[in-house]
This record gives structure tokens, sequence and C-alpha cells, in this order.
């Protein structure tokens, strides 16, 4: 049986991750935009898009308590950029709908407005070799990481990737470039994962 | 820690920004207050215009970018995105909308064209570029000269999608075309269609433009929304179907649920429910040519 991770599909580029899980062996993507697509994904990504779009559009869905309930029984997730900050118990400056399920305090746009965008090299240890190529867009960035998040990559001295138990973010976009690396260990962590007894 | 330099306003981070866009709505706002309203509503991002294209319909003569100080108080007002327009040619619009940090520049046929000959040179620019387009040709140009997102063009502040539909069709058309050509009948297809040669190829082997393919245009319910999408528009603009509508609130947040849930009848049904009236409207067909926005360009 292919172990099934679920790309939340309500806004942004949840087709990118798809396509990456697909070219894992033993992985099969499934798109989610409710809560019974939801019962069938045994880890969840949230993908690149704009935050407070995809917030929204989870409150108006009535995903948030569903993801919630799964993630506090076991479910990993991962989230990129918008959904790194989807992902944080605390955003700078706003109220916006969140799912919380990280200990970290995080800055939206925090490298600045669309101009500023850029790669750069970013060295993950726990994937050995070569650095990945980190494209950051309106990308933002972890200020202050819980006692209990494991720092997985900085970039400039800034917090940009990040693991807390079955949770991992990241603020730049590995479904962007031919590096299917963090999304092996985010499949190797479903894989491992104990039943969330869905 | 870096082995190589960190580079800005790269390609990747261009068209990787039309990336985050996908599945959701752009839409067109005149002040601060609407723009606000939009992003309540779940836009993705605003485009910052003085008027809608159905009001520069009925004002007549030249539309031009619109004033610094209003794009800056738009961009103060919300977080999402905000896009803006230069005249089709008019680099230095274009220069002034970079300068000001808009997140994305339309090269639009909404104004009126500073140049009937040549369009920017978009890879000059740190900031990304869309570009409208009616057929395949027209969209590979556009990207060949740097746009990192096109949009077809459909027939804007009409509240009209029969020329949205029309564009879509043909871009997709021409892109299936492409796919079942031979290799060696390319080269011929790239000089008929007046497209890069690489950029043909690219097509040929993908099945898909090269950057996200949006839909413009005439969209003015969520219907037209969805079916924009289904027909493989990755994301809707709209213009004045909003903001010209009885309830704009509920129409943008409507035309919001449309644009995710575009394959499901039973959610668009809910959704369209009780949305008062959608924009004036008008026959593309009474349109003159000589009015008509979408030909503007080339």
């Amino acid at each position: 049986m292919p172990v099934r991770i679920g790309v939340l599909s309500l806004q942004g580029d949840y087709l990118a991750h798809a396509a990456m899980l697909r070219q894992l062996p033993g992985i099969d993507a499934c798109l989610v935009r409710d809560a019974g697509e939801l019962g069938r994904a045994q880890g969840l990504i949230i993908p690149g898009g704009e935050s407070t779009t995809i917030g929204k559009l989870l409150d108006r869905a009535g995903l948030m308590e569903p993801i919630q309930q799964r993630a506090r029984g076991g479910m990993p997730v991962y989230g990129t950029c918008a959904g790194l900050i989807l992902m944080a118990q605390r955003i700078e400056g706003t109220e916006q709908h969140r799912l919380g399920l990280m200990d970290m305090l995080v800055a939206r746009n925090a490298f600045g407005r669309q101009i500023d965008s850029f790669e750069a090299a970013i060295t993950v240890p726990l994937l050995g070799g070569e650095p990945v190529r980190g494209v950051f867009i309106r990308a933002p960035y972890v200020v202050e990481a819980g006692l209990g998040v494991e720092v997985l990559a900085r970039y400039d001295d800034r917090i940009v990737a990040v693991r807390q138990g079955v949770f991992m973010a990241s603020a730049f976009h590995p479904e962007l470039t031919n590096d299917v690396r963090m999304h092996r260990l985010f499949a190797d962590t479903v894989r491992s994962a104990p039943s969330d007894g869905r | 820690m870096s082995d190589y330099e960190t580079q800005k306003a790269t390609w990747a981070t261009k068209v990787g920004h039309a990336e985050m866009l996908k599945g959701g709505v752009i839409m067109d706002v005149v002040t601060p207050e609407h723009a606000v309203i939009a992003e309540e509503a779940g836009a993705v991002a605003v485009m910052a215009l003085e008027r809608v294209p159905s009001d520069i319909r009925a004002n007549g003569g030249v539309a031009r970018m619109s004033d610094p100080k209003m794009i800056k108080e738009i961009m103060a007002a919300v977080s999402i995105p905000v896009m803006a327009k230069a005249r089709i040619g008019h680099f230095v619009e274009a220069q002034i909308l970079e300068a000001i940090g808009v997140d994305f520049v339309d090269e639009s046929e909404v104004l009126t064209p500073a140049d009937e000959q040549f369009h920017i040179d978009k890879h000059a620019f740190k900031v990304p570029f869309v570009c409208g387009c009616r057929d395949l040709g027209e969209a590979l140009r556009r990207i060949g000269e740097g746009a990192a997102m096109i949009r077809t063009k459909g027939e804007a502040g009409t509240g009209n999608v029969v020329e949205a539909v029309r564009h879509l069709r043909t871009v997709m058309g021409g892109i299936r075309r492409l796919q079942s050509l031979p290799v060696e009948e390319l080269m011929t297809a790239a000089k008929e269609l007046g497209a890069p040669y690489d950029l043909v190829v690219d097509v040929h082997k993908t099945g898909r433009l090269p950057v996200p393919n949006f839909s413009a245009g005439g969209v003015a319910t969520p219907a037209d929304a969805a079916l924009m999408r289904q027909l493989g528009a990755e994301a809707i603009f709209v213009g004045s179907g909003i903001f010209k509508s009885s309830d704009p609130a509920e129409r943008a947040r409507a035309i919001v649920a449309a644009c995710t849930y575009f394959d499901k009848p039973d959610k668009l049904a809910e959704v369209s429910a009780g949305l008062g009236e959608a924009m004036f409207s008008l026959d593309v067909r009474k349109i003159d040519e000589a009015d008509r926005m979408a030909s503007r360009g080339w």
C-alpha cells in the first residue's frame, strides 16, 4: 500500500507539491479541499500561496479544527512559505487565521516585497551533501523558535527551516526546484509516524 | 554557509511569485477601502488602478498609469501583493512602478498603448510582469520578452465572458496542436505563430506554457470564474465585475470560493445563490473594433 500524503489545495502552488511527492517511490499524493479528502491522507502539506487567503479558506471550509485534531493525534504536517506562517502559533503584527501547530513566532514578508525575493544556497545539515537551492518569495522567517523546535537551517542568521516532532516548515520553496530531499524527509516522517487513529 | 552568491529577482522568483497566486482571484481596486474589502474576501492580490475598465470604457480619453500616491496608499492598506498597470510599451511607467515597489506590473491593453510597435523589455526589470494574450503566438512573444505570467485578455469592462473563453480556448488549442506536431514541423510552426522557436519546442515537450496561465476580461459571476478554471486557467483576474456589482463583498467572496471549488457544482450552486445584481454588461458584438481593448498589443 503506498503512503498517501495530502496537499492542501485551497489556493497556492499545490500542484507543484503533488508533482514532487509523486516522484518519490511508494508515495501517493492527493489534493485536499474538504474534511472527507483530509480523512484519506496520512500526512499533509500546506503549500506556498497567500497565507491570509489560505487561512480564510481553511476557516470557511471548516478544515481548521479537523486538521488541528488530526495533527494533535500525530498526523505529520509540512508547510512551505505561506504554510510556515500558517504552522506558527504567533505571527508578528496580525491576527490572521492560522493552524498554530508549532511553537514559534514568525514575521511575514520579512525580507521585503517581491523585488527583494531571492535565491540562495541553504545548508540543511539533516539532508547531508549539497546545500538546497532556496527560493524565497516574499518570504517569512522564524523570529523565535520555542524550546521544542529544532532549527534545520538558517540564512544570514535567520531561521528558515524548522522541525517540531512530526511538524516541519520552511520559508523557502523546495517544490519549485528539482531537489526532492525536503519532500523525502517529510515522506519518511509520514512513513514512520504511528497511525493517528483517523 | 552559502557556496554561491545570493541572487535577487531571478527568473525563478518571478515565475515562482506567479505560482503562489494560482487558484486565487486578483481583484481590481480603486481605493484603499476597496483593497481591504478584497483582502477580507480572500483575494490573493489586488490590482491598484484609478478607474476600473468599465469606467475607462465609459470615460474615453487616454488611460494612463495610476497616481503613485494612490498605489502606495493601497500598498499600505493590505498585506497581500499589489499589482499595477503600465501602458503597453511605456517602460518609464514600468520603471516608476518598480521604484514604488509594486509586486507585479501588468503591461495592459486596458490602458491606452504608448507604443504601437514594441512592448516593454521585461527582462530588464527586477519586478515581474504579467501580459495579456489572445492566442498562443502572442503569449509566447510576451514570455520571450520576459513576462513571468500570462493572462488571456478577454474583453475588459464588459461583464461578458465570451472573449475570455475565446482567447483561452485559442491558447489551449494552440498548445494541443503544438504537442501533436512532429519535431521537424516545429520551426515552421514557430514562424507561423510568430513565436520564439525555443519556447515552441518547450510547449511541444511539456504541453503547457512555461509560465502560469491566468484568465482576465469579462468575469462577472462565480460561474464565469469556474468556467475559466475548468477550461484551464490557473487563476482569475476580476476587474469591474466585483466593485460594479450590487454587493461587492459577497460577490468577491463567492468568486474566491468558485475559484477553489471550480469543479464542484454543488459548492458552486451554494456560493452563487443570492448575490444580487451583477455588473452592467455589454454585448461584445456591438462594440466597434476601434473600441475593443483586446486588439491592443500584438
